[in-house]
């Protein structure tokens, strides 16, 4: 393998391949918060809300997880959202990314919030709290706080997975490996390069992560599991 | 509308996506076999291999781990071609390099869980057992492994779960299995909503499936100090 | 009750033990003889090598020097299968139990007679439910670990080491991780054993219960046999020990008469 023309391709193909990591920054960011957003209420609704409710909440997680994101990115850019007017394959890729997120965040806030000891709503109540102002003000704080690890952990599987959405044409980071790296014959750089790139902003994840968890802990109160 | 969608899919996918089944069976099975292969010897010597050893099998897994998937498909069909050792190549097919993606990647997690079954056996436990005179061959035997297995299936099995789901990844390097096909029926006949809609059904079934399998297998192996976690 | 056991035969003695932990010299040149159906206890402040002592006889730690005969039959621990023979024939009885998870108690105690011993599962299970019995556990033999309390745990894994015909049992503070309801029950299987002849070392905090019985009050302290006599000596009224001291010391915290 020749080394320095290996090199001088990743040299030359360098500002495309950064431009990719922004691409597949900005799927990540809105994926997460669309995942968030979303799954906030409905882990909510599957722990406080009516039985029909809680069925269908059950449901939409069952769809979302149980289908592959592959799957559901075909689905939605080339069977939902263009007759929705939807045309952009980005905007196709962060919501199927996002909905799926919401799945699964669902249930990760969800066990945080059943973690909590049931005196805490009692005590609420108790104030004379309505239910909704107890759960934003008492219950989500604590729970949001405790679910930082395994939200870090989605965090970057969904940071994988957005490599999915080269297949509608999403130009991040996999796609433009694709496209330079045939252009110069040099896949394996181009491999080891894309993998780097992963490796980089997973990092770059986990510290701001890490650092959002120091700064929103409460003295004295145990958190099980460190990241 | 409904019968309308099940004339349509009764004719025009089901037929396409049954064959694509046998191929994805072809991918899936070697693939979480020698997935949960490796990942019992590279969580055993996570566990009980010597240092550098160690070192070693926790660098791979976090190579595997944090690449995503795509790229790991990518390098085994794409790239290994160029790389020679002494002259020679390995070229792998399609199929191939899907099922040795899939293992690696399987592998890493399966590690995991392993070792956190391993993990979860008092140590104390093991000095009875030598107390009792048994060699390290009986004690693995009937003391580490019942109780490692039982506490490392949910996790395993799981990713075998995952499995079931990541293998249509294997349609971007152009294997035919349920996803790739699927695209192909979408393509030729302008439906893609029914025509992904009726792929997802397969997934399901495939998937909800596996976990009451898996449910089954986990219940008859319980045993009091070693439950099923409720969901 | 203590019984004149010095014409009695040697079944275990350890000469010049040494184990060091890194720069941790945890064990001196310990040495120490057993002799049949006697029951010494080893006692003294934590650390001092009490619990060390005793995973050096049956080579759960590897002595770094000093010999061991059992039955004038001295021990190569280097040898594996004369060692694992040599496991067969000496009990151990652990502070943390250690009992296997996933086995009930009818098969904790069986495992070891027909995967170590070879004998029929039949055979086996006659032996083990009688031995459940002896430490009046029959009714409980299909729980498991998860299901039992501290003191039938602890009384299991006696029945566990009995059924192996040990020469003799080696008790590493069998008491101290119970809750003292249930310490009682475990004590009064100690004291049958002792009562029937069964030849024993034990490490203890439980000072006036093993007055009673012990043949030799064996004082250990950072590592070094400090004194050995029998408690009426150690203990007398007029006597300055350190065991005196000591034990002065525990029951002062638990309440007990000296």
């Amino acid at each position: 393998m020749n080394f320095e023309k290996a090199l001088q391709a990743i040299i030359e193909a360098l500002p495309y391949m950064l431009g990719g990591m922004w691409i597949t920054a900005a799927l990540v960011l809105g994926a997460l918060a669309l995942g968030f957003v979303l799954g906030v209420p409905l882990a909510v609704g599957q722990v406080y809300g009516h039985p029909l409710t809680r069925r269908l909440i059950h449901l939409y997680v069952w769809l979302f997880r149980g289908v592959p994101i592959l799957v559901l990115v075909f689905l939605f850019a080339f069977g939902i959202l263009p007759p929705l007017g939807i045309d952009s394959a980005f905007a196709a890729g962060v919501i199927v990314l996002g909905l799926t997120s919401a799945a699964y965040q669902s249930q990760i806030f969800r066990g945080s919030i059943q973690s909590l000891p049931p005196g805490q709503l009692k005590a609420a109540r108790a104030l004379g709290m309505r239910e909704h102002t107890a759960i934003i003000s008492i219950i989500l704080p604590q729970a949001l706080r405790l679910s930082i690890p395994a939200w870090s952990n989605e965090f970057s599987i969904l940071l994988k997975d957005s490599a999915l959405v080269m297949v509608i044409g999403v130009q991040e980071i996999m796609a433009r490996t694709r496209s330079v790296a045939g252009r110069t014959h040099e896949p394996v750089a181009l491999a080891l390069f894309a993998g780097i790139l992963f490796f980089i902003l997973t990092w770059i994840g986990i510290r701001i992560l890490r650092g959002v968890e120091r700064k929103v802990r409460i003295k004295g109160y145990s958190q099980e599991g460190s990241m | 509308m409904l019968e309308e969608y099940w004339l349509f899919a009764s004719e025009r996918v089901v037929p396409g996506l049954n064959a694509a089944l046998l191929v994805s069976a072809r991918l899936i099975v070697p693939s979480a076999l020698y997935g949960a292969l490796f990942g019992v010897i590279i969580g055993v010597l996570r566990v009980y291999g010597p240092r550098p050893v160690r070192r070693v099998a926790d660098a791979f897994v976090s190579l595997f781990r944090g690449t995503p998937l795509v790229v790991q498909l990518y390098f085994w069909y794409f790239a290994l071609p160029y790389i020679r050792i002494g002259g020679h190549a390995i070229v792998l097919n399609a199929m191939q390099a899907s099922i040795l993606g899939f293992a690696l990647c399987s592998a890493a997690y399966q590690s995991e869980y392993i070792r956190g079954g391993l993990n979860s056996i008092k140590s104390g436990q093991l000095k009875a057992a030598k107390a009792l005179g048994m060699n390290p061959l009986q004690t693995v035997l009937y003391v580490v492994l019942p109780q490692a297995v039982r506490r490392a299936l949910p996790g395993c099995g799981n990713e075998i779960i995952y499995l079931i789901k990541y293998s249509s990844l294997a349609m971007i390097i152009t294997v035919n299995e349920l996803t790739g096909t699927a695209r192909s029926i979408a393509k030729f006949t302008y439906r893609p909503i029914e025509t992904y809609a009726t792929v997802a059904v397969y997934y399901l079934l495939l998937v909800t499936l596996a976990m009451w399998l898996l449910r089954c297998v986990e219940d008859h192996m319980s045993i009091p100090g070693f439950e099923r976690p409720k969901d | 009750m203590m019984k004149s056991v010095s014409q009695n035969k040697e079944i275990l003695r350890v000469e010049k033990l040494n184990k060091s932990f890194g720069t941790n010299h945890v064990l001196k040149d310990a040495t120490l003889t057993l002799r049949e159906g006697e029951l010494k206890v080893l006692i003294g402040p934590s650390g001092g090598g009490k619990s060390t002592l005793l995973q050096c006889m049956n080579f759960l730690i590897p002595p770094d020097s000093g010999r061991i005969w059992l039955d004038g039959v001295e021990i190569e621990g280097h040898r594996k299968r004369e060692l694992y023979s040599y496991r067969q024939q000496v009990g151990m009885i652990f502070q943390d139990f250690n009992l296997f998870d996933h086995l009930s108690a009818l098969s904790n105690v069986r495992i070891a007679l027909t995967k170590v011993k070879g004998m029929t599962k039949k055979a086996a299970t006659d032996r083990a439910m009688a031995e459940l019995e002896r430490v009046g556990l029959a009714a409980k033999a299909g729980l498991y670990p998860a299901q039992l309390s501290g003191g039938q745990k602890q009384r299991v894994s006696v029945a566990r080491a009995l059924a192996m015909d040990p020469k003799v049992l080696l008790l590493d503070e069998p008491t101290s991780a119970l809750d003292p309801e249930l310490i009682g029950e475990v004590l009064a299987v100690i004291k049958d054993l002792a009562t029937a002849g069964m030849t024993m070392i034990m490490a203890t905090h439980q000072t006036t219960f093993s007055s009673q019985l012990a043949s030799e009050f064996v004082f250990m302290e950072q590592g070094t046999i400090i004194e050995h006599d029998s408690p009426a000596v150690l203990l007398a009224p007029d006597a300055c020990t350190r065991t005196k001291a000591f034990c002065a010391k525990i029951n002062e915290l638990t309440g007990e008469p000296v």
